[in-house]
C-alpha cells in the first residue's frame, strides 16, 4: 500500500491498485465521529454511444439510462439496500453526473459491514422487467420536479444552447419518454460494460484503520470473479467549434428574470493540463466576477445582480463550459456589463497584484473545503478520475503565472463560442 | 471532544469549543429578540445593511477585499426564525495560519476584530446609516422576498405555515412583508439598531484549532458595547386548529407539492423531545419511514416523501411531490401512515431502526462546526442542558409506548396543495 503525506495539509492517504483494476483510498480522520465512503464509475449520462463489451458494434441507449441504472442498483433478490444501511444507522445515497456514477455511505458504527455492503450491492446488479416499470413513475416525477426548478431549466438551458452534438446538452435523467424506453437488457448491456472494477474507485475517510480497510475490500474482491475487459470505445460526435444557439428563452411561472452567459471549450489542445486549466478559468472568472471585483460592485449598486449572481466553470471529459448570471431585473444589461468586462480584461493586461490576491483566496477557500469528508471523496475521486490529484491544488495554484492565465482569458472567451440563456415571467 | 469553554464578556455569552477536526476556525454570532410583525421587517433589512459597510470598510466590496487579504474568510448574514423567535446570525470563517506557508499572526483575532466590527462599527453619514446603502440594500431584500415563490417547495412551504398560522405570531415570515420592507425608513432602520444593541440575547459560539487567549482581548475591548440581557422570549405552543381544512392554490406547473401541517404538542424544551424525534423518524424522516415506503418505494407516486419537525413551535411537516391527479390517493397515504404510528402499528425493527438512524445524525452532525453550534445554541435556547451523550441516551431510552403516547397528540391541521392550472391529458 503506497503511503502519501501532505505535509502542509496534516493529512496522510493511502493508495492501492487491486489486481481487478479497483483504486481503493484511504484517508484516515481519527478526530471525526462519522465515516464517509463514496464508491464510483466512471460512466455518467454523455456516455450514450459505446461498443459494449465483448460486441462489436456501436449501440445507442436511451437518454437518462446511467441515472436510471443508479436507481437500480438499490434494489436485489432480498430487497431495498437502503434498509440494510438504515438497520445499521447509516445514511447512504447515489448521484448520477454527466460523466460519473457514484455510491456513497455515511456512518458511526459499524463501518465495516457498510463498506462491505456498499460494495456489494454495486457489484450485484438485479433488474427485473417489473421493478423497472415501477421505477419509470418514481423518475417521472424526479423529472418533474427539476421541470419545475427554473435555475435547473436556465443552466441545462445553457447547455442546449452552446452544445449541438454532444449529450450533454441532454438532461441528466432523460426525458419522461425516454425512460419508457428503458429495458432491463439494456441495463445489463451498460452495466456489463461500465461497472467493471478497472474503471472504478472507491475512497473511504473517517476513523479508521487503513490496514483493516484494505484487508477488507481486498478479501470482499478476492471472493469475485471479473470478466478481462479492455479499453472502453465511447463516441461523443463531433462537436462543432461555434455555439449551436447565440440565444435561447424560456417563459417560466417565475417572478423574476434569470439570464446565463456561457461559453464553451474550443476543440484544440488545451494550452495548460487539466487541474492547472480549471484553476486559471475559476481564477479568471474569480477576478473579472467575483464579490470583490468592480464589475460586481457596479452590478450589485445598479441592482441588476443580487446575491443569486454568480460563476461556474464545469470541465469534464470531451467537454467544458463557463457560466456566468443570476436573477436580473434587466438580463440584456447584465449580459452587457459581462461582455464588456471580458472585453476589456483581453485588452489589458491582469496585474500580479490581482493574481497573487485571488490565489490567497483560493487557498483558504480550499482549506474551507478540506473540513468536508463529503467533499474530499468526492473531489479527490473525480480528480483521480481525470488523471489528477485534488491534494496538488495549492502548488498548482501557485504555479500559475500572468501568463498562463493571459493564455486561457484569450482562448476561453471567444464570441463565438458562446450563448445567452434567459428565462422569462410568462 | 474538548470541552466547551463559556463565559461573558459584557452581557453577551461567549462559548468556546477548540476542536482539531477543522482546518479553520468558524465563529457564530447570535443575536435573539421576539418575532413581532412590527419588527421583522425592520430586523431584516438591518442585517442586509450590516453586511454593506463598516467604518474602516465602508462598502461591500471593501469589505470583500479585507476578507480576500484573510485568505478568503467567509462572511455572511442571515435571518430567521425558531418558534416566536427571531434571530439575526452572523458567520465567519477563517483559515488557520498553520495549514499556510506565509502567514505568523493569528488569522482569527483580525477576522474576530472584523466581525465584532460589522455589529458594532456599522458605516455611517451625517450621524446615520447611509443613504445609499439603505437603498440598495432594500432593493435586494424586497427581491429576495420576491424570489421565494420561484422556488415551488419553499413556496408551498411557506404558504402552509402562513395559513395554519395566521393567527398567530408563528405565521410571521422572518423577512416580514415586501410592503412592509418598502415602507421602511432610515429612521425605522436606526430604532430597530438602537433597540437591538439595547435589547437583544448575544451568544458567540467559536470553535476551531485555535486557542481561547487569541480571542478574549479582542473581545474584551468591545466590552462595554455589549450590553443587552437576557431576552425572555415565549412561543405559544398548541395554538388554534384548523382541523385539517384542505387550501388549494393553483399555478402554472409540472408537478403538485402536497404538504401537511401538524400540531405537537411538545417542543425540544420537553422531556417528550426524544419521543417526539422517533415519532417524526417512524412517520418521514428517513428512507426507511413510512411516509418513503409506502408513497414512494410501494405506490411510485412520488420522487420524493419527508417529515420534519419544528422543535420550537411544535409543529411537523409532511410533504411530497406528485401527479396532479394523485391529490387524494397521496393525501391518503400520508395520513393513513401518521394514523398507523397512533394506533401503535409498526414494528420493533422501523422503531430500532428510527433510533439508530437519529443516533447516527447526531454523531455526524458535531462533525461539523456548524452543526455542533446548533447543538450548543439549542441548549441555550432550551435551557436544557445535553451534551451528545444525553442526546443519544434519550433516544435510548425511548420506548414503544412513549411513541404511540406522543403521537397520539400529533394532529392534522392543514393540508396545502399547490397545483398545476389544469389536469395533465
Amino acid at each position: 500500500m503506497e503511503k502519501l503525506h501532505y505535509d502542509q495539509l496534516g493529512e496522510t492517504l493511502y493508495k492501492e491498485t487491486l489486481d481487478n483494476g479497483l483504486k481503493v483510498y484511504i484517508l484516515p480522520r481519527q478526530e471525526n465521529n462519522k465515516t464517509f465512503s463514496i464508491f464510483t464509475t466512471n460512466y455518467g449520462s454523455i456516455d450514450d454511444q459505446f461498443t459494449p463489451m465483448n460486441e462489436d458494434e456501436v449501440v445507442n441507449v436511451p437518454d437518462g439510462i446511467a441515472h436510471f441504472l443508479e436507481h437500480k442498483l438499490f434494489e436485489d433478490e432480498e430487497g431495498d439496500v437502503f434498509d440494510t444501511f438504515s438497520r445499521r444507522g447509516a445514511q447512504t445515497n447515489a448521484f448520477t453526473s454527466f460523466t460519473r456514477t457514484a455510491y456513497l455511505f455515511s456512518s458511526t458504527s459499524g463501518v465495516k459491514d457498510n463498506v462491505k455492503t456498499l460494495i456489494d450491492f454495486v457489484q450485484k446488479p438485479y433488474f427485473t422487467k417489473e421493478s423497472v416499470a415501477k421505477e419509470q413513475g418514481i423518475i417521472e416525477q424526479e423529472i418533474r420536479m427539476y421541470e419545475d426548478d427554473a435555475d435547473w431549466r436556465l443552466f441545462f438551458g445553457l447547455i442546449a444552447a452552446l452544445y449541438e452534438k454532444s449529450t450533454v446538452r441532454v438532461d441528466i435523467a432523460g426525458t419522461v419518454s425516454s425512460i419508457q424506453d428503458i429495458t432491463k437488457d439494456m441495463l445489463y448491456q451498460c452495466y456489463e460494460t461500465f461497472y467493471h472494477p478497472s474503471n472504478m474507485v472507491l475512497f473511504i475517510v473517517g476513523p479508521v484503520d487503513p490496514d483493516e480497510m484494505l484487508t477488507l475490500v481486498k478479501e470482499n474482491q478476492a471472493g469475485k470473479t471479473f470478466k478481462e475487459q479492455g479499453e472502453i470505445t465511447r463516441i461523443y460526435g463531433d462537436e462543432p467549434e461555434t455555439s449551436y444557439k447565440k440565444e435561447d428563452t424560456l417563459h417560466m411561472n417565475v417572478q423574476t428574470p434569470k439570464v446565463l452567459l456561457g461559453f464553451k471549450e474550443a476543440n484544440d489542445e488545451y494550452p495548460l493540463e487539466g487541474l492547472s486549466y480549471e484553476l486559471a478559468m475559476q481564477m479568471l472568472l474569480d477576478i473579472m466576477f467575483g464579490p470583490s471585483s468592480e464589475a460586481y460592485e457596479e452590478m450589485y449598486r445598479e441592482g441588476i445582480i443580487d446575491s443569486s449572481f454568480s460563476t461556474d466553470f464545469t470541465m469534464e471529459r470531451s467537454f467544458g463550459f463557463s457560466a456566468i448570471g443570476g436573477d436580473t431585473k434587466d438580463p440584456d444589461a447584465l449580459v452587457k456589463k459581462v461582455r464588456e468586462t471580458i472585453r476589456s480584461y483581453k485588452q489589458k493586461a491582469l496585474s500580479e497584484e490581482e493574481m497573487a490576491i485571488t490565489k490567497k483566496r483560493k487557498i483558504g477557500s480550499f482549506l474551507k473545503q478540506l473540513n468536508s469528508s463529503e467533499f474530499i471523496a468526492t473531489q479527490f475521486t473525480r480528480y483521480e478520475m481525470n488523471n489528477d490529484d485534488l491534494f496538488e491544488v495549492v502548488p498548482k495554484l501557485e504555479a500559475l503565472t500572468l501568463d498562463d492565465l493571459e493564455k486561457v482569458l484569450q482562448r476561453h472567451f471567444v464570441d463565438d463560442h458562446s450563448s445567452i440563456m434567459k428565462v422569462l415571467p410568462k | 471532544m474538548a470541552e466547551v469553554e463559556t463565559f461573558q464578556i459584557g452581557s453577551m455569552n461567549v462559548h468556546f469549543q477548540p476542536s482539531k477536526k477543522y482546518k479553520t476556525t468558524t465563529f457564530v454570532l447570535q443575536i435573539k429578540a421576539p418575532l413581532a410583525k412590527g419588527s421583522a421587517a425592520s430586523r431584516a433589512l438591518l442585517m442586509q445593511v450590516l453586511q454593506a459597510g463598516t467604518n474602516k470598510f465602508p462598502s461591500r466590496r471593501a469589505i470583500r477585499k479585507h476578507l480576500d487579504s484573510l485568505y478568503g474568510a467567509s462572511f455572511g448574514g442571515d435571518v430567521s426564525k425558531k418558534g416566536e423567535q427571531h434571530f439575526l446570525t452572523f458567520f465567519m470563517e477563517v483559515p488557520h495560519e498553520k495549514f499556510l506557508q506565509q502567514e505568523d499572526e493569528p488569522l482569527v483575532k483580525k477576522a474576530l476584530s472584523f466581525l465584532t466590527s460589522a455589529l458594532l462599527e456599522p458605516v455611517r453619514e451625517n450621524g446615520t446609516f447611509k443613504e445609499s446603502i439603505v437603498h440598495e440594500e432594500k432593493q435586494a431584500l424586497k427581491s429576495k422576498i420576491k424570489n421565494i415563490a420561484d422556488d415551488k417547495v419553499r413556496y408551498a412551504n411557506g404558504r402552509l405555515i402562513e395559513e395554519m398560522c395566521k393567527d398567530e405570531t408563528y405565521g410571521i415570515h422572518p423577512y416580514g412583508s415586501y410592503d412592509e420592507v418598502e415602507a421602511l425608513t432610515t429612521q425605522d432602520l436606526e430604532q430597530a439598531y438602537e433597540s437591538l444593541l439595547e435589547n437583544d440575547q448575544f451568544d458567540l459560539f467559536i470553535t476551531g484549532p485555535g486557542k481561547v487567549d487569541e480571542l478574549t482581548p479582542v473581545l474584551n475591548e468591545r466590552k462595554a458595547s455589549f450590553k443587552s440581557r437576557a431576552v425572555k422570549t415565549s412561543t405559544t405552543v398548541n395554538g388554534p386548529t384548523n382541523n385539517g381544512r384542505e387550501v388549494i392554490e393553483h399555478q402554472d406547473l409540472q408537478q403538485a407539492k402536497l404538504h401537511l401541517g401538524f400540531r405537537v404538542p411538545y417542543t425540544a424544551s420537553d422531556a417528550e423531545y426524544a419521543t417526539v424525534l422517533v415519532a417524526n423518524g417512524i412517520f418521514g424522516a428517513f428512507p426507511h419511514s413510512k411516509l418513503f415506503v409506502n408513497v414512494r418505494e410501494k405506490e411510485s407516486l412520488a420522487y420524493y416523501a419527508a417529515s420534519r419537525y419544528e422543535p420550537y413551535k411544535g409543529l411537523i411537516f409532511a410533504m411530497a411531490g406528485i401527479g396532479f391527479e394523485q391529490f387524494e390517493k397521496a393525501t391518503k397515504i400520508m395520513t393513513e401512515q401518521l394514523d398507523a404510528l397512533k394506533a401503535g402499528d409498526f414494528t420493533e425493527d422501523e422503531l430500532t431502526t428510527t433510533k439508530l438512524m437519529i443516533k447516527n445524525q447526531i454523531l455526524e452532525q458535531v462533525d461539523t462546526a456548524r452543526g455542533n453550534i446548533d447543538l450548543m445554541y439549542q441548549n441555550v435556547l432550551t435551557g436544557r442542558e445535553r451534551s451528545v451523550e444525553e442526546r443519544v441516551s434519550e433516544i435510548d431510552a425511548v420506548t414503544r409506548e412513549d411513541v404511540e403516547r406522543v403521537s397520539k397528540a400529533i394532529e392534522l391541521d392543514t393540508v396545502y396543495l399547490l397545483t398545476g392550472k389544469e389536469e395533465r391529458a
